[in-house]
């Protein structure tokens, strides 16, 4: 197909069928989330995969968007920030423990690091800090400094005990 | 109650982590919206010869494309000297100066827009380098310069002299919300601009001035800024002017959002410098004259290069008292996008310099770089003026030094640094102690002024606006805790309402690390004239209930509730309840505040000699910092191994909020001295524009032993005797570099190390080459490469 080449399709996001209409091909998940489907927590960063800022979970995997054609996701399970709130509104474990711990600033980068940190903690219970480093180094922060992201996530993966 | 020194969380932290704060690219589109973008020039010095514009005009869903010709007012701008071409009529001055402005219904047609401009540009030779402006004595504006004595007579009196030069690179800002901006046209040629930028006045008044509008038709908002850390002081304005063009001329709404390659190729970095010095020292290490003639970089146009060179200039002694001096700042032109403030504003260059300074003495001296440090700290009753004659007060740079010095284990750590570097074939390891001493307050006096609007709903919550824009930092979250407090109400009570021109005029920018002492100081001022009314409302109250009597100086706020404390049981009321009472009685409940910093002046052109004099700072903000490093002789891998940090920042208003602060800066400025190199070719291009090759910290940099601390130390020259926080610990990162220079002490074998900045790993394993190893770690070397080829 080329990259003029427009589609219609369905996207499963947050267990809810979303229609993609008349879209070109070549569009990225994260341009399908963001400006056609209006889902703005997910941060348009570099576009490169390098920052995280558009991670979201593809099938149970924590991926960047804007590394994904959104065409290629359709049949998949896709869960964006907005789909990984509580429904009731209240904040869960992994947000709890980032506003506790301060581990936010201007807030670019946190959609992205909620998203990553999830998958983070289910795979690592109780994880070590030298885990958190190595598992979290895809996601980038210009503000914090990282420390209080990485007592963050490791206080809400030990509360999953 | 007191909210003040509480670790309230940051005002957005649920909105941040739940993704529903809003950025200006997360905005709603509005119905007929239109998408911008820049067409900017793909040379760095080049003169247009022809514009053909009517291919790219004539692509499916363009709507307009705009070029200086469409600009009714001003054609140049710059925060100083307007000096800056928005769009270029003639000469392209850097690669990506911008020449038309493209709007379009969608993505798609922008793109191909852009490709079709047919711009002929014949190339001019560019100017790269320091060292290019220099000979071709190009430079911007008038050098300052700070003196005092004679430091040629310190030179021919001198045990010692040492002569030598310090290179230090930009920086790319690397906020995550790239430059954006959205217009909406309103009527009578009105226009509202929503900017990420931390001025929203300036944003105001170019946008106006471009547009051939009185300021009053233009209102600039901004609810938050995904990171500015000064990328954003002067060079958000741009593209703000370009969507309101948009705006103008279509009536309809125009949004910009730069994607990250192309905020990084065309906007401004931190000015890169070149620093030549000559000092005088006795063999003891006490500098007693010093030359320094600092070259900076400022880029095509003037920008802030001004102010950033005046600030290099009053911290090139930094913590340290020198008798006989002359510093003399120059800006250079060059070809690159105009250089602009980066958080320190040129402070981080003029401590780098004496920092050099002290590291090549302690060399050159075979002396611990401490001691050298302490020795020439400035004293607390004498030895405290500083270069242009403010006096230092409640100096708490001694005690910094010795308090970090003892907790730190400097010696113990030393000593074993020294033993390991001894036996170790493969490692080398470095230990460094550097202290910052920074001044607060914008340099230039004027800009030392903000407003604040208090408004009170006769529900008794509040809503505050100040000039002050929330960049991350905190500084709604600071707002909010000052004014509850003045209530003495919980601070949920207070909402801090997003920065708007319509509400508080002429705002200075958020900058300086000074957004909470001013406009926190102008709310409070707010707060305070409300207050006075309230306090009469409720004696008087009391009074017609025959309560009490009438006295005013009698009645306290007390956890959310008003008493005369003459009476305390029967005679009290809650806020809620005073604030209907007011209202009821017609008496005012909102206000507006003002703050403007006293005691400040400052001359750079003072005297005969036109030398910087006067006292242009409040306060200082003091911190010393140790950093270990650990570099692998092979690779020139770098490892920050230890971190311990002890500032004066007097009381903070949130300790949470200043602990991020001095850790996320620190680690920006261990991002300047060592990972974060701006890579160009030789025509002028930025060949790492984007995180695939630019190298901001990752989590895996953070050292993994970190401590952050603070002393008691009120300061009264500030609200609540707190003090600014937000650049000073930027500076200490450069303890990282001192590090790395002592680690490579070990094995240089000339008199001074140069070493330049970025010490990238790169650069540490130029100069281990350099200096060469011993004959059995160059055997190590060898083999290894043999094993490394082996296998590719």
């Amino acid at each position: 197909m080329s990259t003029d080449e427009r589609i219609d399709y369905t996207l499963k996001i947050n267990g809810k069928p979303y229609k993609v209409e008349n879209a070109f091909y070549s569009e990225n998940l994260l341009h399908v989330l963001r400006y056609r489907l209006g889902l703005t927590g997910t941060k348009y960063g570099c576009e490169h995969g390098q920052c995280g800022a558009c991670t979201v979970h593809i099938d149970g995997k924590a991926v960047c968007s804007c590394m994904e054609l959104a065409a290629c996701a359709v049949g998949c399970e896709i869960t964006t920030i907005e789909g990984y709130n509580n429904q009731d509104g209240t904040l869960n474990r992994l947000q709890e423990s980032f506003v506790k711990h301060a581990a936010l600033q201007c807030g670019y980068c946190t959609p992205g690091f909620i998203m990553s940190a999830a998958k983070f903690i289910e795979e690592n219970p109780n994880c070590t800090e030298d885990q958190v480093r190595e598992g979290m180094d895809g996601n980038l922060c210009r503000c914090t400094g990282y420390n209080r992201i990485i007592e963050a996530i490791k206080e809400a993966a030990e509360v999953r005990k | 109650m007191s909210e003040v020194g509480k670790n309230l969380p940051h005002d957005s932290a649920v909105g941040h982590v739940t993704g529903a704060s809003v950025y200006i690219d997360d905005m709603p589109p509005a119905h007929n919206e239109l998408l911008v973008d820049v067409f900017y020039s793909p040379v760095s010095h080049g003169i247009i010869e022809s514009l053909d514009l009517t291919k790219a005009r004539s692509i499916s869903g363009v709507v307009a494309i705009f070029t200086y010709k469409d600009l009714d007012g001003k054609k140049r701008l710059g925060p100083i000297i307007q000096d800056e071409v928005l769009l270029v009529e003639k000469v392209c001055e850097f690669m990506g100066h911008p020449i038309a402005v493209i709007a379009a219904e969608n993505r798609k047609a922008l793109k191909k827009a852009k490709a079709a401009i047919n711009c002929k540009i014949k190339e001019l030779e560019p100017v790269l380098s320091i060292d290019a402006a220099k000979a071709k004595n190009q430079f911007l504006a008038t050098n300052k310069r700070l003196k005092r004595g004679d430091a040629e007579k310190a030179f021919s009196q001198a045990e010692n002299i040492l002569e030598g030069k310090i290179i230090s690179a930009g920086q790319d800002h690397f906020y995550f919300e790239s430059q954006a901006a959205i217009a909406y046209p309103g009527e009578h040629n009105q226009i509202v601009v929503h900017s990420s930028t931390q001025s929203p006045s300036e944003v105001q008044h170019s946008v106006a001035h471009f547009l051939g509008l009185q300021q009053n038709q233009v209102v600039c908002i901004t609810k938050r800024v995904g990171g500015g850390f000064g990328g954003k002081e002067c060079q958000a304005t741009h593209f703000a002017i370009m969507a309101s063009l948009v705006a103008l001329k279509t009536k309809r709404p125009a949004r910009i959002i730069l994607d990250k390659d192309t905020d990084m190729q065309i906007t401004g970095k931190r000015h890169p410098f070149e620093t030549n010095y000559k000092v005088a020292f006795t063999a003891e290490g006490l500098i007693t004259g010093l030359k320094v003639n600092l070259y900076a970089d400022g880029g095509a146009f003037h920008d802030l290069s001004l102010a950033v060179i005046s600030k290099c200039l009053l911290h090139v002694d930094n913590a340290y008292y020198i008798p006989d001096l002359e510093f003399i700042g120059n800006i250079c032109k060059t070809n690159y996008p105009p250089t602009t403030a980066f958080r320190g504003f040129g402070s981080p260059q003029g401590v780098l310099a004496i920092e050099n300074i002290i590291e090549d003495i302690a060399h050159f001296l075979n002396k611990d770089a401490y001691e050298i440090r302490k020795l020439n700290c400035y004293g607390i009753e004498e030895r405290n003026i500083t270069p242009y004659g403010q006096t230092i007060e409640n100096n708490t740079l001694a005690r910094l030094f010795n308090e970090l010095f003892q907790s730190s284990k400097y010696s113990e750590r030393k000593k074993q640094i020294e033993e390991f570097n001894t036996k170790s074939q493969t490692h080398l390891k470095g230990i460094s102690l550097m202290p910052v001493k920074f001044g607060v307050s914008f340099s230039q006096t004027t800009l030392n002024q903000a407003s604040a609007l208090v408004n009170i709903y006769t529900d008794g919550s509040i809503q505050v606006s100040t000039g002050a824009t929330e960049i991350g930092q905190g500084v709604n979250t600071h707002i909010k805790q000052l004014v509850a407090d003045e209530f003495d109400i919980l601070a949920n009570k207070v909402i801090v309402m997003p920065t708007s021109t319509e509400k508080n005029n002429n705002i200075s920018a958020t900058a300086a690390s000074s957004a909470t002492d001013l406009n926190g100081s102008a709310a409070v001022e707010a707060c305070r004239k409300i207050k006075e009314r309230l306090v009469a409302c409720a004696s008087e109250y009391f009074a017609s209930q025959n309560k009490s009597s009438f006295s005013p100086e009698n009645i306290v706020f007390k956890d959310g509730r008003i008493i005369d404390n003459r009476y305390s049981k029967n005679c009290e009321i809650s806020f809620e309840e005073l604030v209907q009472i007011a209202f009821t009685k017609r008496i005012s409940l909102g206000e507006r505040g003002f703050y403007a910093t006293p005691k400040l002046q400052f001359n750079w052109e003072s005297g005969p000699e036109k030398i910087g004099q006067g006292q242009p700072y409040s306060y200082f903000t003091n911190g010393c910092a140790v950093a270990e490093v650990l570099i692998d002789k092979f690779t020139g891998a770098t490892l920050v191994s230890q971190v311990d940090i002890l500032m004066d920042i007097g009381n903070p208003i949130n300790p949470g909020i200043a602990r991020g602060q001095i850790v996320g800066a620190y680690i920006q400025g261990m991002g300047w001295v060592t990972t974060e190199e701006l890579k160009y070719d030789e025509k002028g291009m930025l060949l790492s524009h984007s995180p695939t090759t630019y190298k901001i910290p990752n989590i895996q940099d953070l050292p993994h032993a970190f401590t952050v601390a603070w002393i008691d130390n009120e300061n009264l020259a500030n609200i609540k005797g707190s003090k600014a926080i937000g650049e000073p610990p930027l500076l200490l990162g450069i303890s990282v570099w001192t590090a790395i220079k002592h680690a490579l002490s070990f094995i240089s074998k000339e008199k001074t190390i140069d070493l330049k900045l970025p010490a990238t790993n790169e650069e540490i394993l130029m100069f281990i080459s350099r200096h060469g190893l011993k004959e059995q770690e160059s055997k190590a070397i060898k083999e290894q490469a043999v094993v490394s080829t082996g296998q590719n």
